[in-house]
């Protein structure tokens, strides 16, 4: 095996200077310290409360009842997914927000690993555990699961074309021209009631469990109104906002990801609806290139081209300029 | 030499032979080196570290107290505060000590696993940084958390890391990903003090 040089015989003929390391990284980390603690104190650090259901149905309860019927519905972005969530929903096809670029199929290959029925998991599971002290909710929803497909359907048409009608009259809703929603009206308004009350924020977390770290099925729910991202527009937080480097505030947020959310900006990313998966596959690409930078002429020849190396070692250069000139 | 011949083929002996020849004391902890190093650009290294040192800290306080606990102390408040500048300090002074080694082409007589390495820190310090954010447990939190699932679940990634999930996100944040990157960049440094400094650009060399 052919050994390297030692760094001896590496720096050979190469004028030494003395260096204290361990003096080095003690200032750095004092004068970082001290950095840090100005920042700090100055200019503090954001912390945006987060949404919960009960202010989404306080703030816009209108939309929360749209959503929770458009789940029922199956025409939300999270009842008609795809993988890793949901997977040919009524014979729709592998699922509405699948990302593919030709044979390529990521999302399919690792399959439903999260399995979520957005239509119980948001609605008909939290209301069937508020119907425990509600009768004519109970009866409501029993007359719900006793229809047959179609009539639920009908149901919902008609809920659905009633809700621009719809009003908060002494926080309760009331669609006055609901006729022919059947049980609609009183599962929704009952909804209303226990997401306004805080309730549905807890159950739905419920999952048999006494404790719960994840937030997968009420993050999608919030994700499906228009209530959240409302927010997060005010914030510049969206997509098209340059929102994945932004943070809430005046703040800095994962600047270094300019690369990555500058692609969602421009086209063909920008009107692709698999953006996803194309910005992901140019980001590996450009990954790749970096890590292999030493390996490929052209890219690591740049150095030698563009003259900054002359500024990194400015000093060397014009010591070398000193001793070629003579004395 | 004869009672070396003598004693038994043995594994500890033989990693501290690599171990003095490949990095003795001296290349280690340095008392000297190149005077070329006398450079603004050999600053950011040690100024990111720093950075790391303090974000480590920070951190080792915020997840000893509980992700609550920020929310409602102010004290809390304050060590966040050191926490998210930190955060961005040492990303600041990474990439510019990257692009410092870029211009440099500081992977030349044989230190590109260095480079490599480098790299590979300052892609795993972008995955930290960003279960950071979802773990945060507030509105940037749960923003992040739904914008940033459709391009994990587009890799097919989000069947096993789910951005939604903030029991695993946290997990991840506190423990194996600060773990990841310390150990990287340990490996980072190792190999400088194992190569050297790489010896200025030839301008007459073509």
């Amino acid at each position: 095996m052919r050994r390297r040089p030692d760094q001896a015989a590496y720096h050979r003929g190469v004028r030494m200077a003395p260096y204290d390391l361990v003096k080095e990284l003690a200032l750095a980390l004092a004068a970082v310290l001290l950095l840090v603690l100005v920042l700090a104190a100055v200019l503090s650090s954001p912390d945006v409360p987060p949404v919960t259901v009960r202010s989404w149905a306080q703030h816009d309860p209108l939309d929360l009842i749209a959503t929770a019927t458009s789940e029922l519905q199956g025409t939300t972005i999270s009842a008609d997914y795809g993988p890793p969530y949901t997977l040919d929903v009524g014979g729709r096809g592998p699922g509405a927000s699948v990302q593919t670029w030709g044979p390529l199929a990521p999302q399919l290959w690792a399959g439903v690993h999260l399995p979520l029925d957005a239509a119980r998991a948001d609605v008909l599971h939290p209301l069937r555990l508020a119907a425990a002290s509600d009768p004519s909710l109970a009866r409501a929803l029993a007359r719900y699961h006793r229809g047959t497909r179609r009539e639920r359907a009908r149901w919902l048409a008609a809920y659905a074309r009633a809700l621009p009608q719809a009003r908060i009259a002494a926080g309760a809703l009331v669609t006055s021209s609901a006729t022919g929603s059947g049980p609609l009206p009183v599962m929704m308004r009952s909804l209303l009631s226990v997401a306004r009350s805080g309730g549905l924020d807890g159950l739905l977390l419920e999952s048999g469990h006494f404790f719960q770290t994840d937030y997968t099925g009420p993050l999608l729910f919030l994700g499906d109104g228009s209530y959240l991202p409302s927010l997060a527009h005010a914030q510049h937080l969206l997509g098209s906002q340059w929102g994945m480097m932004n943070e809430t505030g005046r703040y800095p947020g994962q600047a270094w990801l300019w690369l990555y959310t500058m692609w969602y900006q421009v086209p063909p990313y920008r009107a692709a609806s698999n953006a996803d998966l194309l910005v992901v596959l140019t980001m590996g690409l450009l990954t790749t290139l970096l890590l292999l930078t030493p390996f490929i002429p052209g890219l690591r020849d740049i150095p030698r081209w563009v003259p900054l190396y002359r500024l990194i070692w400015r000093e060397h250069y014009r010591e070398q300029a000193r001793r070629a000139g003579g004395p | 030499m004869a009672d070396r011949r003598r004693a038994p083929r043995s594994w500890t002996r033989a990693l501290r032979g690599v171990i003095q020849r490949e990095l003795p004391l001296e290349h280690l902890l340095p008392d000297q080196e190149p005077a070329y190093m006398a450079s603004w650009v050999y600053v950011f290294g040690v100024v990111a570290i720093a950075a790391l040192v303090w974000v480590i800290v920070s951190g080792v306080v915020l997840a000893a107290f509980g992700p609550q606990w920020w929310h409602v102390s102010p004290q809390g408040h304050v060590v966040n505060s050191v926490h998210f500048w930190g955060v961005q300090l040492f990303f600041v002074f990474m990439v510019l000590h990257l692009w410092g080694q870029y211009f440099g082409a500081t992977w030349r007589d044989g230190r590109a696993p260095t480079w490599m390495v480098g790299v590979v820190v300052f892609l795993v310090s972008i995955v930290t940084a960003f279960t950071g954010y979802l773990a945060q447990q507030n509105f940037a939190a749960q923003w992040v958390a739904i914008n940033a699932k459709d391009g994990v679940n587009a890799t097919g990634a989000g069947a096993f890391f789910n951005v939604l999930d903030f029991g695993q996100m946290y997990g991840l944040h506190v423990m194996l990903l600060p773990i990841l990157v310390t150990t990287l960049v340990a490996v980072h440094l190792v190999q400088v003090r194992m190569r050297g400094i790489v010896r200025p650009i030839d301008p007459s060399a073509r």
